[in-house]
This record gives structure tokens, sequence and C-alpha cells, in this order.
């Protein structure tokens, strides 16, 4: 808990370093280098996102609730308890470790409850016409669920197979027995309704890196803590005078917040 | 009915490279083009600011919407197809500029060997090397009478490259610099050189320079964002349609874009193409748009359906092997872009910055240059290295052994994310009997029309090229000195995973009508006012990204159009046989 604060206290330092990084020096060897200003070939746009960008700073949002739970609440998931589930095993697939925050703290679980009301969740850009020729099928999806429904049953077969197992749900085991029931639907091994396990835990992992990496606009990757465990720095409009280094430059994260016109 | 609209010169459908060039060219030479694409309107202005890896390279933001229209997929003729659902399985362009804006710019000629494969090989390793089964012909045109088209898109476009050491001749240089030579490209290169390979910079459509084209459009000086493969470019420095082409047919006042107007037919009176049905998604009111000439430039897939469905040509039968409509069908999917990943232990590399096309590659291997006469697969490809910029969520590579998911997997990946390099393979794909597209007996699009379905098989031929380019990608990464070196597994079968749009086929290019779709102008031999384009004119999926020899067919049919008009008809080249 302490680290923790610690660690937020110098990000906030370091986030504002980075903030005058781009909008001092790197932007404006930017220009320089595009020869575009010189040349008067600039498109409009283009200079308008520089020169938007330069007037906004926003301070970064100083949230210290551990869960977001102050902040956010769900969209997707009705029952608390599907909630509960989704929480504890987004955690076991991405948890807190040495190198910082887990899932949770990440705001994971809301993202997903985001994504899941909306067009993702939705399928609303997939073919989903029948028939339905192969519902269970591990390698292509072919299910008749969205993935709102897939993600609900799934986590609804996990609670019930902890539960039947261990007489407790699945967020009140231990971290080795979720391990265990989340190993066995990754390998396709429980039995689910209307989709195959393996299917169902390649969303939630898939959804569980999303959270952790998307920019912090969608609800997860808070305080853009996962980008920064990987030394990742957002989106930057230009590497052209970096690229070529040979030592790893590293920048703090910047997010769309902060970058977009 | 569909409102009969007022005849115009030329309808094109579609427009990325195949359909802008078309237009562009026309409308230069005076004829009045009216250009049909399904998506929306996009300029440089819809991707300003748009660095969002969730939206653009995992939702797919710009591709194609599936719940209107799909595919289905097999891999044998007594299999039933199922449907590709998810944009997650399927990547092809929408919207103005089509899969030509999303992609990553990597631009390569093909080889004299290409054009000319079944001769080549007869010549080289005898005439019972063409494996039973295959339907491997020559193009009906050459590397030197297509050389020209090249260095006019390649002009258009910026292409920012040098010249690769062992490369056909060139009328002209690059129009512009390479790309910059990273510290990781530059530990590939020194590897490939103490093999004996001739590596170089692989030539971008991330242009290296500000850069006016011979129309006046100017590309912006890529700046290595790293928002490139799957985005719209944020600075209008990939070169592409949106920023070259679309607004040269544009300035001439001969150019009208339709957006939102889907294609359903063409319309075909028996020996001529008479315009093409669409209808509006905005107000959904169909209309018939009727044209002296009409070109379908909407990728293989569509191109090949609108066909089919327009009932033009006459469709492939895998059974009696006649029929030229879904022959030939090719691509590079989960058995191509294999090869090695090394990890890193002591070396850390700015992975997070980099452009679509920035890598380094080699030639030594390619179906040109290698000798078949030992191996136990025809052809050869390229091995490339690239720095895409790799953004969080889709990269990921962890060593071998290590969970999927969990502590292990976080530790190992976060530590791994800037300490990891790929180097894979890009082999040639041939055409067989049993790879074809034809129309889905059941499912429907959006408008009830039947969904195309593909029928895919691997072969050895496939499996042992994969297996050799992974080995050649192995030896390449011990002596980039990697501390971990993971080779990829050949796949036994076809995943039905449609990534990169590298397929094609379906209607293609040569001088026999029984055996070919379309002449070397891409004009169609069952309806000579039909001009069908794009990569379903390639006979067989060469050892190199498509794109280049897209853009230069492009400029060939271009060519032949305009002649057409001013001649007023008749086939532009005689069948041959
Ligand atoms: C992620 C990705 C990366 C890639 N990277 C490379 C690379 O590095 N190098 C390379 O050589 N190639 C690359 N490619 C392949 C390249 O994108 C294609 O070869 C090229 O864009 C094909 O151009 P085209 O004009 O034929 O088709 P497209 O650019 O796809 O254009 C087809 C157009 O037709 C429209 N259309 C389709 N059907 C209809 C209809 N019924 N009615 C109206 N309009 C219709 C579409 O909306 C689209 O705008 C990549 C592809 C992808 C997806």
């Amino acid at each position: 808990m302490t680290e923790k604060n610690t660690n937020q206290a110098s990000d906030m330092k370091k986030k504002q370093d980075a903030q005058q990084e781009v909008d001092g020096l790197g932007r404006r060897k930017f220009i320089k280098n595009t020869g575009l200003v010189l040349g008067g070939v600039i498109g409009g746009s283009l200079f308008g996102g520089l020169i938007t960008n330069n007037l906004k700073s926003e301070p970064a949002s100083t949230d210290t609730n551990e869960e977001n739970d102050g902040k956010d609440a769900r969209i997707f998931f009705n029952r608390k308890e599907d909630f509960d589930v989704l929480k504890a095993a987004v955690e076991r697939i991405y948890p807190e470790d040495d190198n910082g925050p887990g899932a949770i703290w990440l705001g994971v679980p809301y993202f997903i409850d985001r994504q899941l009301a909306g067009e993702f969740g939705q399928n609303g850009k997939d073919y989903m016409q029948g028939p339905f020729k192969d519902i269970h099928n591990t390698e292509r999806y072919q299910s008749r669920l969205n993935r709102g429904d897939m993600m609900l049953e799934g986590l609804r077969a996990m609670n019930q197979v902890s539960l039947k197992k261990h007489d407790k749900r699945f967020h009140e085991i231990e971290g080795e027995q979720q391990d265990e029931i989340l190993k066995a639907f990754e390998e396709g091994k429980e039995k689910m309704r209307g989709a195959s396990s393996k299917s169902f835990f390649q969303l939630l992992r898939q959804m569980t890196i999303e959270g952790a990496y998307a920019d912090p606009l969608y609800g997860g990757n808070r305080d853009m803590m996962g980008w920064k465990m990987r030394e990742f720095p957002g989106p930057r409009p230009a590497y052209i005078n970096d690229i070529e280094s040979e030592e790893f430059v590293k920048q703090d994260p910047i997010s769309l917040k902060d970058y977009q016109p | 009915m569909p409102k009969k609209l007022e005849k115009v010169d030329v309808v094109v459908v579609g427009t990325g490279w195949s359909g802008g060039v078309v237009s562009a060219e026309l409308a230069k030479a005076g004829y009045k083009v009216v250009a049909l694409e399904r998506g929306e309107e996009k300029s440089t202005n819809d991707y300003i600011g748009a660095k969002d890896e969730l939206r653009y390279m995992s939702r797919k933001y710009i591709m194609q919407d599936l719940s209107i229209e799909t595919i289905t997929s097999r891999t044998s003729m007594d299999e039933t197809a199922l449907p590709v659902r998810t944009q997650d399985e399927m990547m092809v362009g929408n919207h103005l500029g089509g899969s030509s804006v999303h992609w990553a710019g990597a631009t390569y000629r093909y080889n004299p060997f290409e054009f000319e494969i079944r001769s080549e090989i007869e010549k080289r390793y005898g005439k019972d090397r063409i494996p039973e089964g295959s339907l491997l012909r020559d193009w009906g045109i050459s590397y030197d009478e297509f050389e020209k088209y090249y260095d006019r898109w390649e002009k258009t476009a910026g292409i920012s490259g040098e010249e690769d050491p062992l490369g056909a001749k060139r009328s002209s240089p690059y129009p512009n610099p390479p790309t910059v030579e990273t510290p990781n490209l530059r530990l590939f290169k020194e590897a490939a050189k103490e093999l004996g390979y001739h590596p170089f910079q692989i030539s971008s459509a991330n242009v290296t320079q500000t850069y006016e084209n011979p129309d006046g459009e100017v590309i912006n000086q890529c700046q290595y964002c790293s928002y490139c493969t799957h985005y719209g470019c944020d600075f209008g420095a990939k070169s592409d349609p949106i920023v070259t082409v679309i607004p040269t047919a544009q300035k001439t006042g001969n150019f009208e874009l339709r957006t939102h107007a889907y294609a359903r037919r063409v319309t075909y009176d028996g020996k001529k193409a008479t315009g093409v049905i669409y209808v509006d998604m905005i107000t959904g009111q169909e209309y018939e748009q009727p044209a002296d000439v009409v070109v379908l430039g909407a990728f293989t897939l569509a191109n090949t359906r609108l066909l089919l469905m327009s009932g033009i040509g006459e469709p492939y039968n895998p059974k009696t092997k006649k029929g030229v409509i879904g022959r030939n069908f090719t691509g590079q999917f989960n058995i191509t872009f294999l090869g090695a990943r090394g990890f890193f232990n002591d070396k850390k590399f700015n992975l997070h910055m980099g452009g679509g096309a920035l890598g380094a590659t080699f030639s030594d291997l390619t179906g040109e240059h290698i000798d078949n006469s030992e191996t136990d697969f025809l052809h050869g490809g390229g091995v490339e290295i690239r720095q895409y910029g790799d953004a969080p969520i889709n990269n990921n590579p962890v060593p071998k052994g290590t969970p999927s998911w969990g502590k292990e997997w976080k530790e190992k990946s976060l530590f791994y994310a800037n300490r990891s390099l790929n180097v894979w393979f890009t082999p040639g794909v041939l055409p067989w009997w049993h790879n074809y597209l034809d129309l889905d007996p059941t499912y429907k699009d959006a408008f009830g029309d039947p969904l195309l379905r593909v029928t895919n098989k691997y072969t050895d031929q496939d499996r042992n090229i994969a297996k050799f380019g992974i080995e050649k990608c192995k030896e390449v990464m011990e002596k980039m000195g990697a501390d971990i070196i993971d080779v990829d597994e050949v796949p036994e079968e076809f995943d039905h995973v449609y990534n990169g749009a590298h397929y094609a086929g379906g209607v293609t290019m040569g001088t026999d009508p029984e055996t070919s779709a379309v002449n070397t102008y891409l004009q169609m031999w069952d309806a000579e006012n039909l001009f069908v384009v794009g990569a379903s004119a390639m006979p067989h999926f060469g050892d190199r990204h498509p794109t280049a020899t897209v853009g230069a067919l492009a400029y060939r049919a271009a060519e032949g159009i305009e002649k057409y008009l001013k001649e007023g008809g008749g086939l532009l080249l005689k069948p041959e046989k």
C-alpha cells in the first residue's frame, strides 16, 4: 500500500515532466523536422493538431481509491455476484506483483463492463446470422451467443464449478483454487452452455489484457500504470529524433486526453 | 426496381489503390468517372489524433462491417463451410481508400520469375517438376513489359527505398531515400551479411521526406510514430489513395465520389456490362448506374463475388476443372509469415517506435534466386524483420513454455516487451485445383445475397516451404545473438483466419480464356468493357507483399481502358489459344 502511494507521487512528478517535454522540445523539434512550416505545404489539420496539443495539459487523475469503486459503477453486469467473479478472475490473469498493480487496481473489471455494454459485447460488426452449426467450435467463433452473453455464461459456469468443488463461490476460494478452475476453462475441459469454455476463457484473457493496456479513456489502465510497467509512452507525435538511438529511450506516458486535438 | 441514373463514361467500384488509380487516370484523361464506395468518406482529418490501439488494431474500426457481408470458409469440397464471423478473423478494408489506407506500406516489386513462373520452373528444373494438381501458369506479361507500371506507381506513392542488391532492372531509382536504419535492423543486416546474404532496407510507403508526386499531391514526412498498420496516418505521411489518387481525381472536375454506395450487381446484356446496381446505405434507395466502361476494384473477394452474382464469366468448377471465375485462389495465411523469435536478456530495443514498413530484408532465398533442384518444394520467399512500433495490447511475446496468463506471464511479458525480435519468411504460394472461390449455398448477406465461399487447404508444398523458411530465420536469429530462440510451428491446416488482406486470384489474368478471366489489361474476355482490377488478377501469390503489383496493375488497366475508349471498343489483346 505505502509502496503504491510513493509510486503514485513520483508518477505525478514524472507525468509533469513528460508533459513539459511534449509541450516544449519534442514538438518544436518535430515541426522543424518535417520541413512543413517552411515549405508551406502543411495541412491545416496537422498544424491544428499540434497547436491544440500545446494548449492542453490537464492534470492527471488523483483518484487513489483502491478499486475505483467510488468513481465507477456497472453498466452491463446487473448482478454484483457476476462482477465479483469477474474481478477475482481478471486479477488472477493479471495479478498485482512487484512490477505494479494488477487488473482490479487498473480498472479492468469496469473496462470489461463498458466494452460488453457496447458494440463489441453485442458483436455489432460481426456476422451473427444462422444457421449456427458448430457452437462449441474451439478454433473459430461459431457460438450464437454474443460476447456479453458468452461472458455471463462463462463466469456463472466458473462459479458453479467452484460451488460444486469447494462449496464456496469463485471469488471466495483461494487463488490457487481459482487458477485450477481457470486452467480447466482455458483447456476447454469444463462444460458451459452455448460456447466452448476455451472460447470463453480466450475472451476473458483478451479483454483483461485490453483493459490493462488500452488508453485510459476506456476506463482501464488507470493512471497509465499498465503502460508504465512496460515503459510504453502512449500516443506520441514523433519518434524521428529518437528512433536511431542505441540506448533505450525511456519516456513517461501521455494518453489520448493529452494528445488529441 | 432500382432508380436508373444518367449514363457516365466510367463507373468504378472501390476506392483503394485499384479503384483510385483507375479513377484518377481516366478523370485526368477527360472521362466522366463515378466511383462507388460502400464505406464512409474519409480524409486525413479523420485520422488526426487517432492513436488508439484498442479501436483501430483490436476492434478494426476501419475494416469491413461483417454484419453486412462476410465470407464462409472450409478446407475441402466435402465439408460444409462455416461463416467467418468476427472481425478478429477477417481483415478487409472499408471506407474511402479501403485496405490501401490501413496497410503497412512494405513495398516490393515482384521478381521476373513470378511473371513467367511456369516457363521458368520448366526451364530451370524440367517439366516434371510442375506438381500434379497445381494450376501454375505464366501471367501473360513479362517483368520487362510490366516495369514501367511499377515505376509509375512508385512515383505516385513516393516510395522510399534503396535498391535490392539482387533486384531486377529498374528504369529509375526510388523517388525517395530509404527509411532509417535502427539498431535492431542493423543487427539483422549484420547477421544476414555474415551468413552471405544481401540485406537491404525494405522499400516503404512511409515517405521519408516531404514529397510532391507527379500529379502534384504532397505526402508528408513519416515521423515513425508507430500508429501505422491498421490505422489511417495521423500526418498524411503514409502513402495511400486519400492523399494521392483520390484528390488527383477530384481536382479534374470529372470525378464524382459516392460513398455509402454498396454495389450488388454488374448489369450485363450477355456481351457487355451495362452498369452497376448499388444501394445507398443512408437512404436505402437502390440505383442503377449505367456506364460505357465498368471497373471493379473492390478487392479479391468482392471482385469475384460480384461477377458470380452477376452471372458474368463461367464459374470455376473444381470437379471438371473448367471455368474461370473463382479459379486460382491463393493467399498468405497462417502457414506464411512464420519464422523465429529471439529474446534478448541484456539488450533493450526501442520497439514502441516505428512505422508500418520500417524493416530490412534480403532476396537471396526468393523464387528468383533460390535453387529448387534439391528442395522438397518449389519457389522461395523473402526473409524480413519489421519494426512496426509495438503497442501493448497486441504485442506480448514470451518464451515458449511460459503460461499464457498469471504471475509468470505478467513478469515475462513485461520484461521482454522491449527485448524481443522476430524474423519471418514470406513464401510464394502456388495455386491448386482444389483451392477456389464460389457462392455459399446457405449463408446470406444483409441483402439476402449468397456469401462468397472460400475452399482452401494446405499441401506438402506449403508445409515444406514453411519448414525451410523457419529454419533459415532461425539461423539468422542465432547470428543475431538472441539468448532464447523460439521457432514457429508449421500448422497442419488452414485456420480460416483472414489476416493482412494478402489474398489473390478468382479473376486471373492470362492469355487463354480457358484458364484466365481477363487479359493482361484486366479486360474481361467475356465482357470487353468490364475491367477487373486488383490482386484478383494474380494467378499465384508471389513471394513478396502484393500491393506494388496491385498499384502497377491498376496503371496498366487504366492505360487499357483509355485505349479502349479511344478506339471505340474491342478486345485490346486477342486470346492466344
Ligand atoms: C493490416 C494490413 C496491412 C497490410 N500491409 C501491407 C504491406 O505492408 N504491403 C503490401 O504490399 N500490402 C499490404 N496489405 C495489403 C493491401 O492492403 C492490399 O493489397 C491493397 O490495399 C489492395 O488494394 P485494392 O484497391 O485492390 O483493395 P482495397 O484497398 O481493399 O479497396 C477495395 C475497396 O472496395 C470497396 N468495396 C468492396 N466491396 C464493395 C462493394 N460491394 N461496393 C462498393 N465498394 C466496395 C471497399 O470498401 C474498399 O474501399 C495490408 C493489408 C492489411 C489489412
